[in-house]
C-alpha cells in the first residue's frame, strides 16, 4: 500500500512501480530505504522582510540517503537548513520528520527528533576536551548531578570507533586540526542521537585527504540507516558522495536529480542557468620584471617555532605564481609576514627593490600597493556590523575619493558600492545591509571586489574561491587572470591543487616552511606535485 | 526614504511589538519600565506605598521650576561622562577611568580659573581647553599603556582613578591654592564662571527680580549654568565624529573588529590611544563645567564622587550613542535628584533609586532575557 503512495513522487515522477527496481544495480543507492521518508519539506517559504530567500522549496530525504544541496552563493541553502534545524521560523510550508508533521520552533525540538547540524563555523569550546565538548548540554550524570566523565568517554570512544571518526576523546579542542574539530561536531550530533545529519559546506575547510575520510564516514553513517544532507559547491564531491541532489536557484527549487544519471556539467548548468566553463582560458603572457622578492625569510609562530623557514621566492609582473601545499606548511604565516600582519624574524621582503620588511600593513597597502584577499574572511576580511558600502572602503576611506576635510562623502561611498555590487554580482544588490546578513559566498565576493578595485600592483589571494559556487569561481579566476594580463603580479595560495594548476603560470610547492620546488604550470604533473607537497623528493 | 522602509521590512520590523523587541531602543524602554517595577516591589517589601513613593519623586522633579532646573544641573555632568564612556565603548574600550579623568579636569579647571586673570569669555575657553587637555592626557595614558604593554584599560584606569584622587587632594593642600584649614581650594575668578547671572543675582536688582518673577525667579534660585548647552554640543559632536568622519570610521572599525581593522591598514594602537584621549577629554570637560558652573572650587575628597562611574551607567542605558547618553543622563539625573526627595516625603531610603538604576542596567545588558520574558507572555 504504502509502497505505491510513496513511489508516486511529485518531484521525481517515478510512476507507480516499485522504486527499488528502478534503481536496481546502482551501487550507491543500496542503503536507501525508499519506504521511509526521513525528511519531507513541502513548499517551504522563508522571507526576510520582502526578500524571499526560500521560495516554495520541496525536499525529500529518505532513510539511508545522502542528499546534496546545490546552488549559487545566496541561493538559500543555508537558510533552508536553518529552517529545518529550527534556527529560523519558516514563513510558510510544512516539515515532516519520519512521516510526522512537526513544528520545529527551535533547535531543541530538532535535536529531540533526531536532527543534527554541523555548521560551517564550528561552535566548540576551545579549552574543553573533546569529550567535554561532546557531552556539553547533554551530560551523562551519576547520582546528584555529578558528571560521569568516565562513562561519557567510553560512549564517545564507542561512537567514534563505530563510524570511523577517529579523534582522541581526551585532547583539548584547541589543539585539534580543523578536520578533527569537524569530526567532534559530527560526534556531538551523533551523541545526541541524530538520525538526520545536516552538513553545511563541511569540505570547504578540509584538505583533500580529510575530504576522503569524510566521504568514508558518510558511507559508514548511511550504512547504519542515517540520512545525510550535505551542502557543497564542489561537483566532484557530489558525484562521489551523494545519491540525490536538489538544485536551488535564487530561492527556487529547480530540480532534484539522481546523481548517477547526470554529469558535473549538467549540474553546473542547472545551478547557474547557463553553461559553465571549467577550465579558464588564458593566453600566453610575457613575464615582466621582478615585483616581489622574498629572501631567506624566517617567521615564527606563537610558540617560537620557525614555521616559515629560510624561504626565498620571486614573483614577477604579469604572472600568477601559485603556491601549492598542504594546509599548515607556513602559507598563512608567509602571507601575514609579507602583508605586515606578522613580524619577520629574519630575512627580507622587497617590492620593486624597496625593502618592506616589517613595515606596517597600512604602508604596505598604500605605498607599496599590495592587496590581500585573506584566508579567514570572518576574522580579517570584513566587519560584520558595517554595511557592504562601508566594508568596501576599509582601505580607502581616507582617500580623496571618499572623504574631504576628514569627512566621509556618503554619496560617493554608496555609489562606489553600487558599482562594485553590480560588477561583482554581489547578492542581494543592496549596499546598506550589514555584512553579517550576506551569505558566505557573497561575503567573499565583497572582499574580492574591494581588493581588486584597489588596483594593486601585487595581489595576494589566499584561498580566494573557498565557499564560492562554480559560477563565482569562474569569475574570480577571470579576475585574477585579468590582473595578470594587465601586467600585475598575482600570488595565489590554495590548498586545491586543481585550482593552482589551472590558474597559475608557475607553481611553487611549499613544504614545512620552505619552497621545495618550482615548476611551470604547462608541464605540471599532478602526481609529482602531490608527492612534493607531502615532502617526498622526485 | 523608500529605502528606509525597505530595510525595515527586510529586517522584519513590522508592528510596535516587533519594533520593541528588535531594536535596542525597545529593549531600553522595556528595561526602564521593568526597573520601575522592581523599584516598586522593593518599596512594597520595605513596607512603603510605591504609588506614594513615585508620586513623591515626580513631585520632587516637576512641581517647581527650580526643581526642574536642578534636574538639568544634576544631569549635565552625567551626560558628559556618559559620552566619555560611550565614545570609548564604540572603539571597543571600557573606560572605567572617566572618574579619574573627571577629577583631573576639575582640578585643572579650578587651578586655571583661580590662578589666571583673563577677560571673561577667553578665561572660560582657556579653562575648559586646559582641563580637557590634561584629562585627555590622563585617558590617553591608559590607552598608551594598553597599546604598548598590553595592560587592559580596566586595570590601568582604575589605578589612574586613585592617582587622580590623591593628586587632586594634594593640590588642595598647596599653600597658594588651598584655603588653609578648610580642605577646599580658593574659588575661581568670576571671569571663569559659566553660571547665568551669578553676580547679578546677589545685587539688589537681582534679588528683587527673583522675588517678583515667579517662574524665572524660581529657576534662578538654582545655580543655572551653560553646562547643559555644552553637553548638547558635545553629544552632537560625538555623533558627528563617529558617524561622519574618517576618524569615526577608523575607530568604529577597531571597535567592531580590530583584526580586520589591522588588516585594512588601520593603526590599531594609535586608534586606541586616540580614542582614550577623546574619552578622557570629554570626562575632563564634565569636571571643568561642574567647577565653573556649580561648585567653583575643588575640595579634599575622602572618596570619589562617582560622576565618572555614573557615566558608565548612563552610557550603557543610552546604548553607547550621543543622543542615548543625553536621554539616559536626564533619566539618571532626574532619578538622582527626585529620588533624594523620597526620604523626606515618605521616609523611604533613597537607595531604592540605586536599585532601580541597577535593575535597568541589568535588563539593558540582557536583551535576550527581555525577549524571553515577552515570548513567555505570548504563551509560546
Ligand atoms: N538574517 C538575514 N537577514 C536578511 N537576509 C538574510 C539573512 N540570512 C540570509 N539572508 C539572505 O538570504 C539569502 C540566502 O542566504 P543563504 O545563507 O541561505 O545562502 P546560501 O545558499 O547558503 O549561500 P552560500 O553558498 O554563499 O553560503 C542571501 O541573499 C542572504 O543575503
Ligand atoms: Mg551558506
Amino acid at each position: 500500500m504504502d509502497a505505491l503512495a510513496l513511489s508516486r513522487h511529485p518531484l521525481w515522477g517515478w510512476g507507480y512501480s516499485d522504486p527499488t527496481t528502478l534503481f536496481g544495480g546502482v551501487k550507491c543507492l543500496e542503503t536507501i530505504d525508499f519506504f521511509h521518508k526521513a525528511v519531507e519539506m513541502t513548499d517551504m517559504v522563508k522571507k526576510f522582510g520582502d526578500f524571499t530567500a526560500n521560495d516554495k522549496i520541496n525536499l525529500i530525504v529518505h532513510k539511508g540517503e545522502v542528499h546534496a544541496l546545490l546552488g549559487e552563493n545566496g541561493a538559500g541553502k543555508t537558510t533552508l537548513m536553518n529552517v529545518l534545524y529550527g534556527l529560523y521560523k519558516p514563513t510558510s510550508g510544512s516539515v515532516k520528520i519520519n512521516g510526522n508533521l512537526l513544528n520545529i520552533k527551535d533547535p531543541n525540538v530538532a535535536i529531540k527528533n533526531g536532527i543534527g547540524m554541523v555548521h560551517q563555523h564550528f561552535m566548540l569550546v576551545e579549552p574543553f576536551t573533546v569529550t567535554q565538548n561532546i557531552i556539553l548540554g547533554n551530560e551523562t550524570t551519576k547520582s546528584m548531578g555529578i558528571i560521569d566523565l568516565k562513562k561519557a568517554e567510553k560512549q564517545v570512544a564507542e561512537l567514534s570507533k563505530r563510524y570511523g571518526l577517529t579523534v582522541d576523546p581526551n585532547a583539548l579542542v584547541q589543539d585539534l586540526s580543523v578536520g578533527s574539530q569537524q569530526r567532534v561536531e559530527i560526534l556531538k550530533a551523533l551523541y545526541r542521537g541524530a538520525q538526520i545529519l545536516i552538513l553545511d559546506e563541511p569540505t570547504a575547510v578540509l584538505t583533500p585527504q580529510e575530504i576522503q575520510e569524510l566521504a568514508q564516514i558518510i558511507q559508514n553513517l548511511t550504512r547504519e540507516g542515517k540520512s545525510i544532507i550535505i551542502i557543497t559547491h564542489k561537483l566532484k564531491e557530489i558525484k562521489q558522495m551523494a545519491d540525490f541532489c536538489t538544485i536551488i536557484r535564487r530561492g527556487k527549487h529547480i530540480d532534484t536529480v539522481e546523481v548517477a544519471k547526470v554529469t558535473e556539467e549538467d549540474l553546473a548548468s542547472k545551478m547557474v542557468g547557463r553553461d559553465v566553463i571549467f577550465k579558464v582560458a588564458k593566453e600566453k603572457q610575457l613575464r615582466g620584471d621582478k615585483a616581489l622578492e622574498i629572501k631567506n625569510l624566517v617567521v615564527q609562530d606563537a610558540r617560537g617555532l620557525p614555521v616559515v623557514n629560510n624561504l626565498s621566492l620571486e614573483l614577477h609582473k604579469g604572472e600568477i605564481l601559485g603556491i601549492a601545499g598542504i594546509d599548515g606548511n607556513g602559507q598563512k604565516e608567509l602571507i601575514e609576514a609579507v602583508t605586515g600582519l606578522r613580524k619577520v624574524k629574519s630575512g627580507t621582503v622587497s617590492v620593486q627593490g624597496k625593502n618592506i620588511t616589517n613595515l606596517s600593513p597600512g604602508k604596505i597597502i598604500n605605498k607599496h600597493k599590495i592587496s590581500h584577499i585573506p584566508e579567514d574572511r570572518q576574522k580579517r576580511g570584513l566587519i560584520f556590523e558595517f554595511d557592504i558600502a562601508e566594508n568596501l572602503i576599509l582601505e580607502t576611506y581616507f582617500k580623496p575619493a571618499f572623504s574631504k576635510w576628514f569627512t566621509l562623502i556618503k554619496e560617493r561611498i554608496y555609489s562606489n558600492a553600487k558599482d562594485l555590487i553590480h560588477k561583482f554580482d554581489i547578492r542581494p544588490e543592496e549596499s546598506e545591509i550589514p555584512a553579517k546578513a550576506l551569505s558566505g559566498g557573497n561575503q567573499q565576493k565583497m572582499i574580492i571586489a574591494r581588493e581588486v578595485s584597489n588596483e594593486p600592483e601585487i595581489l595576494i589571494a589566499a584561498q580566494p574561491t573557498r565557499g564560492l559556487d562554480v559560477g563565482a569561481i569562474e569569475y574570480v579566476h577571470e579576475a585574477l587572470i585579468n590582473q595578470r594580463n594587465q601586467g600585475k603580479a598575482v600570488l595565489l595560495v590554495s590548498f586545491e591543487l586543481d585550482e593552482v594548476i589551472n590558474v597559475s603560470d608557475r607553481i611553487a610547492v611549499i613544504f614545512e616552511g620552505k619552497i621545495v620546488g618550482i615548476v611551470d604550470a604547462q608541464d605540471a604533473d599532478e602526481k609529482q606535485i602531490g608527492l612534493m607537497m607531502a615532502g617526498g623528493t622526485e | 526614504m523608500k529605502k528606509d522602509a525597505r530595510l525595515k521590512k527586510r529586517f522584519n520590523i513590522r508592528g510596535i511589538k516587533d519594533f520593541l523587541l528588535s531594536g535596542s531602543l525597545g529593549v531600553t524602554l522595556i528595561s526602564v519600565f521593568l526597573g520601575f517595577m522592581v523599584g516598586a516591589i522593593v518599596l512594597l517589601i520595605a513596607g512603603f506605598n510605591p504609588v506614594e513613593g513615585y508620586f513623591a519623586i515626580l513631585k520632587g522633579i516637576f512641581s517647581k521650576p527650580k526643581y526642574m532646573s536642578y534636574v538639568v544641573i544634576y544631569s549635565t555632568p552625567l551626560i558628559i561622562t556618559g559620552l566619555s564612556v560611550a565614545f570609548a565603548m564604540r572603539t571597543g574600550l571600557f573606560n572605567i577611568g572617566a572618574e579619574g579623568q573627571y577629577i583631573v579636569g576639575a582640578m585643572v579647571a579650578a587651578m586655571a580659573g583661580y590662578y589666571f586673570h583673563l577677560p571673561m569669555v577667553l578665561h572660560i575657553i582657556v579653562c575648559i581647553f586646559l582641563a580637557a587637555l590634561a584629562a585627555a592626557a590622563w585617558g590617553g595614558l591608559a590607552g598608551f599603556i594598553k597599546a604598548k604593554f598590553g595592560v587592559h584599560e580596566v586595570i590601568s584606569t582604575i589605578m589612574l582613578n586613585w592617582t587622580a584622587l590623591y593628586l587632586s587632594n594634594w593640590a588642595v593642600t598647596l599653600k597658594s591654592f588651598g584655603k588653609q584649614g578648610t580642605g577646599k581650594s580658593f574659588a575661581i575668578q568670576e571671569t571663569a564662571r559659566i553660571d547665568l547671572f551669578g553676580q547679578w543675582k546677589i545685587t539688589e536688582a537681582g534679588i528683587d527680580f527673583i522675588r517678583s518673577h515667579k517662574v524665572l525667579g524660581d529657576i534662578l534660585k538654582s545655580p543655572v549654568n551653560l553646562g547643559i548647552l555644552a553637553a548638547f554640543l558635545l553629544a552632537f559632536l560625538m555623533w558627528y565624529t563617529l558617524n561622519k568622519t574618517t576618524l569615526g570610521y577608523q575607530l568604529r572599525a577597531v571597535g567592531y573588529n580590530p583584526n580586520a581593522a589591522e588588516y585594512g591598514g588601520i593603526n590599531v594602537n594609535r586608534s586606541i590611544v586616540t580614542s582614550m584621549c577623546i574619552a578622557g577629554g570629554l570626562a575632563g570637560t564634565a569636571g571643568a563645567l561642574q567647577i565653573m558652573g556649580v561648585s567653583h572650587r575643588i575640595a579634599k575628597l575622602a572618596t570619589m564622587e562617582g560622576y565618572g562611574f555614573d557615566g558608565i551607567a548612563v552610557s550603557l542605558i543610552g546604548n553607547n550613542t550621543g543622543i542615548g547618553s543625553v536621554l539616559a543622563g536626564f533619566l539618571f539625573g532626574s532619578l538622582k535628584y527626585g529620588g533624594s526627595k523620597i526620604q523626606d516625603a515618605i521616609d523611604a531610603p533613597t537607595e531604592v533609586i540605586n536599585i532601580m538604576v541597577g535593575t535597568i542596567i541589568l535588563f539593558v545588558a540582557m536583551p535576550k532575557l527581555i525577549k524571553l520574558i515577552f515570548s513567555f507572555k505570548k504563551g509560546k
